[in-house]
């Protein structure tokens, strides 16, 4: 990342009176009146007047300031920055999808549904469930879905239940979704292995608990090794068992959360089946379930009639919609050419690979960072700053001198339950020169940190802005740009 | 790599897993398949979506609007494509840029004061609208106009069912507008918002002044929910006729049908709720050098720091849904905006014009419309729908079921790419149907 | 460094008893923890708490705590200049940084508050 000149928002560069865009003229002979008695604006005051020249090179040099995963390493714990197959976006972008309109009749687009009733298939075999949904936009949306259908489902049997079980290192969106389902949480304390502790569990579990969320391996990187019991101690009350399947890398082709005595999973394309984060989405978050819980899915189905498709909206017991349409499809497509890309074999060394690759860098790193739970890891492990501390150098330091590396830095204080934390994610698509890369990088850090720590305080030096200043953007926040005077 | 791990095989990492329950054989699933299998196979199930080779009038939430070729060339960059959230700020300075243009535009086009970074889409927007419109008020009754989809209605409910929220539906008129009437009969001290759309289900343009005079009378938030945003460039901005919200469905800015997703959800609001907004932020800050920079901002909001009792449990969002639109929206300018607004209008008027023209067919709801409207046949709408699908064109949605009482109506969209050649052929294929 | 005539808590609140009513505050190891406050959201005069009870949340950049109430009581007055400078529990987290001033259900429940010594010591066993 070399300094650059610095890119003035789009408003500073307008200019009345300059246009990008020429359009055909009017084909039809003018109305006059249309629109009568409707309020109608004058001006956009500020609304930008750009050449298209202009435009491209905005958005070129502001791709410039961006890391990426197409430019290296991108070790973010529990986001699976893996490669994203450009022939995926090909197929995404073919015509014959990308023009189809939503709204059109289902035996006008058997084509798309087709699609659609494809990857809920392979996503139930992969899984190991029943039947999957495609509407969820997200991890998150699909944690609030599964969560619905679980309320539902409890309703069905007489009672909805009043508490929801969460591991003290869960993602901050378990809670939250299911705070939305009208549930309160209550939290699962982990023992001394970062893993639920069957006592407290146990504990815990009652019948008035409606599910446990549970994700395996859980945010540590950490398989819970207890599942089945842990399942079943959740079924025996009643219960329903709920995984953020956040971390299926680790899974895939060797074994299936439904095997497992899950009940309700998302998955999240955008992290195992490798399409594209966007900077910030889109992503999407297909739910799967259980027999038991089909009843309760999002409408409408699309349900196969020997070689045709159609749409079932006869659902008395569904949820009802979570979105409008039926999904995430350009995801959905680019999700589906990646399945069909690896095959089974494919997909197994994707979990193979992506726990080999983290558990060599875990012990590479050892001697260098500490690691506050020492079981096993699987795709991704979590060190924390605590050696480092001493020196006054904490996980943020760390993390912005890796930038100076040309590296992205790993996850920074998650989960909570490790102070400090730095969770690091390879993925399968590195390279072992990635790989050592990385490593050699973190080990010069680790040295400075005792030799230099200011360097380390003061990074980034080379990139496009350095630190900045978080409290004053959340003292005086300034959330879009004004015109002077 | 093994020896440096110090195990003998991949396997041995795999340990931890329960034996009963590790898969003994291959997942059933195809593949693998080489990069021009692939693209073979799939270029055949998108042959067979028959609608592609058919004329479409075809709205209802999701419009067929002119993309500049610009607007795939730059957002296919790998480096907007292939990072992450923009949690490092030193290095995402071009997506946390771009999301700063994003707000602002947002902002100019609703004329409110404070946007996020967007949301899913335009129903789950709507909902997060009502949620917000709880916290904010801190009271549970929301009136829902009838004229919003009914997709967003259905949304709206599945998310407030377990938090004790009552939705009451309000009436539309014959002029296909919300009810004046049973929408001050039916507001209340405990009603924290009244959600409106406009162009509204039908196309028609609602009195947002009126709407927003009516809810704050009773202390309640005006939320308007638009699901054609190509109508901002034209219309007058919520924010100027009193509305509070405004949110809903940016998709007419530069993202392809793509059959429903992934789309763009857009919220904006006064200044004074920013606090309980729901998304992400982006704000403007200097560097430890003085320069201007761009980071994530009024994170306390979110789920992973407030867990449950974040705005939202929201996390990804559409943010390379959101540089499309951003890049589209500067690319057509001030001017390219509301000359392709204003081109909307004019063709849906013609069409309109030239529809009720035939013999058969007559506007159903006077209110002034668009680029979308309602036309009631002499014959049931099926029988029309398969006439003029025999001709190859799809002629508008049907109403009922959503709308029973519509059941002879469909609705008919007509954007700038339809030409007066198609149209005169639907206005054609439309006499023969009806004779 | 905390004040004799303080009281306080294990979540790091301070109470200053005055007569029926008290002063609540947070200490200074809570304010130093928080990072640069931001924000402070403060229940309304009138509000009826139980101990234990949230009476005032507080951001940071990248965190939110509560401030619950060390006793039970009613809140009389809050700290308004913390809509301006939220930080003045940063700069003096014992003295302006007061949070609210509660009429104390029971002056009995105060006796069984840490002391300043207690809560130093107890500040030290959280460092091992």
């Amino acid at each position: 990342m070399i300094k650059q000149i610095r890119e003035p928002l789009i408003f500073e560069l307008s200019a009345k009176g300059k246009r990008a865009v020429r359009l055909p003229a009017l084909d039809v002979p003018e109305t006059k009146g249309v629109l009568a008695g409707v309020p109608a604006r004058r001006d956009i005051p500020g609304f930008p007047e750009v050449s298209e020249t202009e435009v491209a090179r905005h958005f070129t040099r502001l791709s410039q300031k961006n890391y990426c995963v197409d430019l290296g390493f991108y070790p973010l714990g529990s986001c699976t920055m893996k490669y994203n197959p450009k022939v995926n976006e090909r197929i995404s972008g073919l015509p014959g999808f990308a023009g189809t309109h939503p709204n059109a009749p289902a035996d006008l687009v058997q084509g798309n549904l087709e699609v659609l009733a494809t990857l809920e298939k392979l996503l139930g075999e992969i899984a190991g469930m029943d039947a999957f949904t495609l509407q969820p936009a997200a991890g998150a949306h699909g944690e609030l879905t599964g969560m619905m259908l679980i309320r539902a489902a409890l309703e069905a049997r007489g009672k909805a239940r009043k508490y929801v079980l969460i591991p003290d290192s869960a993602h901050g969106t378990n809670p939250s979704s299911a705070h939305i389902c009208g549930y309160a949480v209550k939290e699962i304390k982990s023992n001394e292995t970062g893993t639920i502790d069957l006592d407290s569990l146990a504990q815990a579990m009652t019948d008035e608990v409606a599910a446990l969320m549970v994700t395996n391996p859980n945010t540590l990187g950490v398989f819970e090794s207890d599942i089945c019991r842990i399942a079943k101690l959740v079924h025996d009350k009643g219960g329903f068992v709920y995984m953020d399947g956040a971390n299926m890398n680790a899974l895939t082709g060797i074994v299936r959360p439904g095997d497992m005595g899950v009940d309700v999973i998302h998955i999240n394309l955008h992290k195992t089946f490798s399409t594209p984060h966007g900077g910030g989405g889109p992503g999407s978050g297909p739910v799967g379930v259980k027999r038991e819980i089909d009843p309760f899915l999002p409408t409408p189905r699309i349900v196969a009639k020997g070689d045709r498709y159609e749409l079932d909206f006869d659902r008395p017991q569904s949820i009802g919609r979570v979105r409008s349409f039926y999904g995430q499809f350009g995801v959905i497509l680019r999700a589906l050419s990646y399945i069909l890309t690896l095959g089974p074999s494919g997909l197994r060394e994707v979990a193979e690979t992506a726990v080999l690759n983290a558990n060599y860098i875990r012990k590479s790193l050892e001697g260098d960072y500490h690691l506050k739970y020492t079981t096993p890891s699987m795709h991704e492990c979590v060190f924390s700053d605590k050696s480092q501390k001493a020196s006054g150098v904490t996980n943020l330091d760390i993390s912005k001198r890796l930038i100076d590396f040309g590296l992205h830095p790993p996850t920074m204080s998650f989960p909570l339950i490790v102070h400090g934390a730095l969770m690091i994610e390879p993925t399968e698509t590195e390279s072992l020169r990635d790989l050592d890369l990385f490593i050699d990088a973190m080990k010069k850090i680790a040295a400075e940190a005792r030799e230099n720590p200011d360097l380390l305080r003061s990074a980034p030096h080379v990139t496009y802005v350095r630190r900045l200043d978080e409290v004053k953007a959340a003292k005086t926040p300034v959330l879009r740009w004004e015109e002077k005077g | 790599m093994l020896a440096r791990i110090g195990i003998r095989s991949v396997d041995e990492l795999f340990g931890c897993i329960p034996g009963n329950v590790r898969l003994k054989r291959d997942l059933k699933v195809p593949g693998p398949l080489s990069e021009l299998e692939l693209v073979r196979k799939m270029q055949g199930t998108a042959a067979k979506n028959a609608a592609n080779g058919v004329l479409s009038f075809l709205g209802g939430g999701a419009y067929d609007h002119f993309i500049p070729t610009v607007v795939d060339y730059l957002s296919q960059r790998g480096e907007f494509v292939s990072p992450y959230t923009p949690y490092q700020p030193e290095v995402s300075q071009g997506t946390l840029q771009a999301i700063f243009e994003y707000q602002t535009l947002v902002c100019q086009l609703t004329g409110l004061d404070v946007a996020n970074a967007s949301l899913y889409e335009g129903a789950t927007a709507a909902a997060e609208a009502v949620l917000m419109a709880q916290r904010v008020k801190d009271r549970n009754r929301v009136l829902l106009a009838r004229t919003l989809h009914p997709q967003y209605r259905e949304t709206i409910r599945t998310y407030i069912k377990n938090l004790g929220i009552e939705a009451v539906e309000v009436p539309f008129t014959n002029a296909g507008t919300l009810d004046p009437g049973a929408l001050s009969r039916l507001l209340n001290d405990a009603t924290c918002a009244v959600v409106v759309q406009s162009p509204n289900v039908f196309g028609v343009c609602e009195d947002l002044k009126s709407v927003s005079d009516a809810a704050h009378g009773k202390g309640a938030l005006a939320v308007a929910v638009i699901a054609e945003a190509l109508s901002l460039g034209l219309l007058e901005a919520p924010g100027s006729l009193g509305v509070d919200v405004a949110c809903g469905e940016a998709q007419s800015f530069g993202l392809p049908l793509g059959f429903g997703g992934p789309y763009l959800g857009f919220m904006a609001s006064r200044k004074d709720y920013v606090r309980q907004l729901p998304g992400r932020l982006c704000g403007e800050t200097t560097d430890v050098e003085g320069q201007r920079g761009f980071v994530l901002t009024l994170s306390t909001r979110e789920q992973h720091i407030r867990r449950e009792r974040a705005t939202s449990n929201i996390c990804t969002n559409q943010a390379l849904c959101a540089l499309r639109a951003t890049i589209f929206l500067e690319t057509m300018g001030k001017e390219g905006l509301r000359e392709l607004a204003w081109q909307n209008v004019q063709k849906a008027a013609y069409a309109a014009d030239a529809l009720e023209a035939v013999r058969g067919v007559r506007k159903k709801f006077s209110g002034p419309v668009f680029n979308e409207f309602v036309l009631e046949f002499s014959k049931p709408w099926p029988a029309v729908d398969a006439a003029l699908r025999a001709k190859g064109i799809l002629a508008g949605l049907p109403l009922a079921p959503d709308y029973p009482e519509l059941r002879n109506s469909a609705l008919v969209c007509v954007t700038e790419l339809r030409t007066k050649g198609e149209i005169d052929r639907l206005a054609q294929a439309l006499k023969e149907a009806l004779r | 460094m905390y004040p004799n005539e303080f009281s306080y808590t294990k979540d790091h609140e301070w109470l200053k008893l005055e007569g029926d009513e008290a002063l609540v505050g947070v200490t200074d190891f809570a304010q130093h923890q928080l990072g640069d406050i931001i924000y402070v959201d403060l229940k309304p005069a009138g509000t009826k708490l139980e101990a234990h009870q949230a009476l005032a949340t507080i951001e940071s950049v990248k965190s939110v705590a509560d401030v619950f109430s060390p006793v039970a009581g009613e809140i009389v007055a809050v700290n308004d200049e913390l809509a301006q400078t939220a930080d003045l529990i940063n700069k003096d987290p014992h003295g302006k940084g007061w949070i609210a001033r509660i009429k104390v259900g029971d002056r009995k429940a105060v006796a069984g508050l840490m002391k300043a010594a207690d809560y130093e010591k107890f500040l030290e066993g959280l460092e091992k």
